[in-house]
């Protein structure tokens, strides 16, 4: 049977040096649909990537990718799994064709229709020389070359970056295309929140190595709300809020964002006496950066299975 | 039959919260009516460049609702729009609303009555037939 989660890790955590770039991941990615993972530059999202595809080795926890645990990935594994990576390594020399007749040798699955849709796609002609590419249409040939195996698990490391914005919309569409089979799924990695917005279904945050959240990216944006508080005077100080992420104060109001808006917080701000108190949603964008940012509290959105 | 439905990412309105808004107001207009056929979910979440996903979401809200009806290998049908929410919970979610457009009136220095008139040619453009058939 197949397991409900395509990747699975516990505790995973990986030091270089005395830093722990990863520590203590605990990840699950559902089988079926489209997972973001996002973080700061520098935050362990491509170690993590890396560990997972066994290609690095963890210091210690435990993993699975497709049942099979991430330390050592069988040939058979790495075959359901399509990884492209940030660098869009190609050989310069090859065109569009040599590079997947090269490519399709090592895949029994090698669907062509799939690679001509992908490369048409991203207006690529068959004879073109790598070397002569845009840095949008090696995207696409790389996208192209990792979509043709038909992988189980799509696996991609900031694929957005340094696209225009019609290459971009290029992937995302393609991204779409891929879930027509429901039993496809996308775990990629990005900076470009607007894209996220479009595709994903699920979202990690990743903090210096440690996972802020992880859960339904409609469930993120829910849990994080901004309450604007108006007093007459000039406000008071702020008490310990629990889920607290940011506050700002000026002369007659406070301003606060904070995760699992519940009773008790509500309680807490109404013994403010505050004149007016005004809950609203907030842009996912404003939400993310008050969760990266270094103001307040760290909180945590998680599902409850892994929590602590 | 067009449903021009457009998509704001980095809103403050979630996607799914955008679709279910328009197909309503284009409900509440006219532009669409009882029997017209709305896009299947795949459809227009490659037209919209959406994940499937979120346009289902919207869907199976509207049809909770009563708005629409999805008919098994026939299509997603637009349906008679039946009582959505007790008279206190509409005038709930209403209040706030009025609280914006009277208070970016009077920032605009809209007087009332100048108010009044330009919420009653508005409301007249609107088919109030249609909506009030649904008696609260």
């Amino acid at each position: 049977m197949k397991s409900e989660y395509v990747i699975r890790t516990r505790g995973l955590t990986r030091y270089f040096g005395a830093r722990p770039a990863v520590y203590e991941l605990d990840l699950e990615v559902p089988r079926g649909g489209v997972f973001a993972f996002l973080g700061r530059n520098g935050s362990g999202k491509s170690t993590v990537i890396r560990m997972l595809l066994g290609l690095l080795q963890p210091t210690r926890g435990a993993g699975e990718i497709l049942g099979c645990d991430i330390r050592a990935p069988t040939p058979e594994i790495r075959g359901r799994i399509g990884y492209l990576t940030e660098e869009h390594q190609l050989y310069r020399w090859m065109s569009v064709q040599e590079c997947e007749r090269f490519q399709s040798r090592f895949y029994p699955r090698w669907n062509e229709r799939i690679f001509r849709g992908v490369i048409d796609h991203f207006g690529l002609k068959a004879g073109a020389r790598v070397k002569n590419l845009s840095r949008g249409e090696r995207a696409g040939l790389c996208l192209g070359l990792t979509l043709a195996p038909d992988p189980e698990l799509l696996i991609l490391d900031d694929p957005a970056l340094g696209l225009d914005p019609v290459a971009r919309r290029s992937l995302v569409e393609s991204m779409i295309q891929l879930t027509r089979q429901s039993d496809r799924t996308i775990f990629f990695s990005t900076h470009q929140l607007d894209d996220m917005e479009r595709v994903a279904d699920y979202v990690a945050v990743l903090d210096q190595g440690v996972l802020r959240a992880c859960c339904p990216l409609d469930s993120f944006r829910e849990n994080v709300r901004q309450v604007q508080l108006r007093f007459s005077g000039t406000p008071p100080k702020l008490p310990k809020i629990p889920g607290l992420l940011q506050a700002v104060r000026t002369d007659r109001a406070i301003r606060i964002i904070c995760v699992h808006y519940d009773e008790t917080v509500d309680g807490v701000l109404q013994s403010l006496n505050p004149t007016e108190l005004e809950i609203s949603e907030i842009r996912l964008e404003d939400a993310l950066i008050s969760y990266l940012g270094r103001h307040g509290e760290k909180s945590f959105i998680l599902p409850e299975t892994v929590q602590p | 039959m067009n449903l021009n439905i457009t998509i704001t990412t980095g809103s403050t309105t979630p996607i799914y919260k955008q679709i279910t808004e328009q197909v309503r107001h284009a409900a509440a207009t006219g532009r669409l009516t009882v029997a017209d056929q709305l896009p299947s979910v795949r459809a227009l979440a490659e037209e919209l460049v959406l994940n499937p996903n979120t346009v289902a979401r919207a869907y199976a809200d509207l049809a909770r609702e009563g708005l629409i009806e999805s008919r098994p290998g026939r299509g997603v049908f637009v349906i008679q729009k039946r009582k959505v929410f007790r008279r206190e919970e509409g005038r709930r979610r209403l209040e706030p609303l009025i609280d914006t457009l009277i208070g970016e009136a009077m920032a605009m220095d809209f007087t009332p009555d100048q108010l009044l008139e330009a919420f009653e040619n508005k409301l007249s453009e609107w088919k109030y037939e249609e909506w009030s058939s649904s008696k609260r």
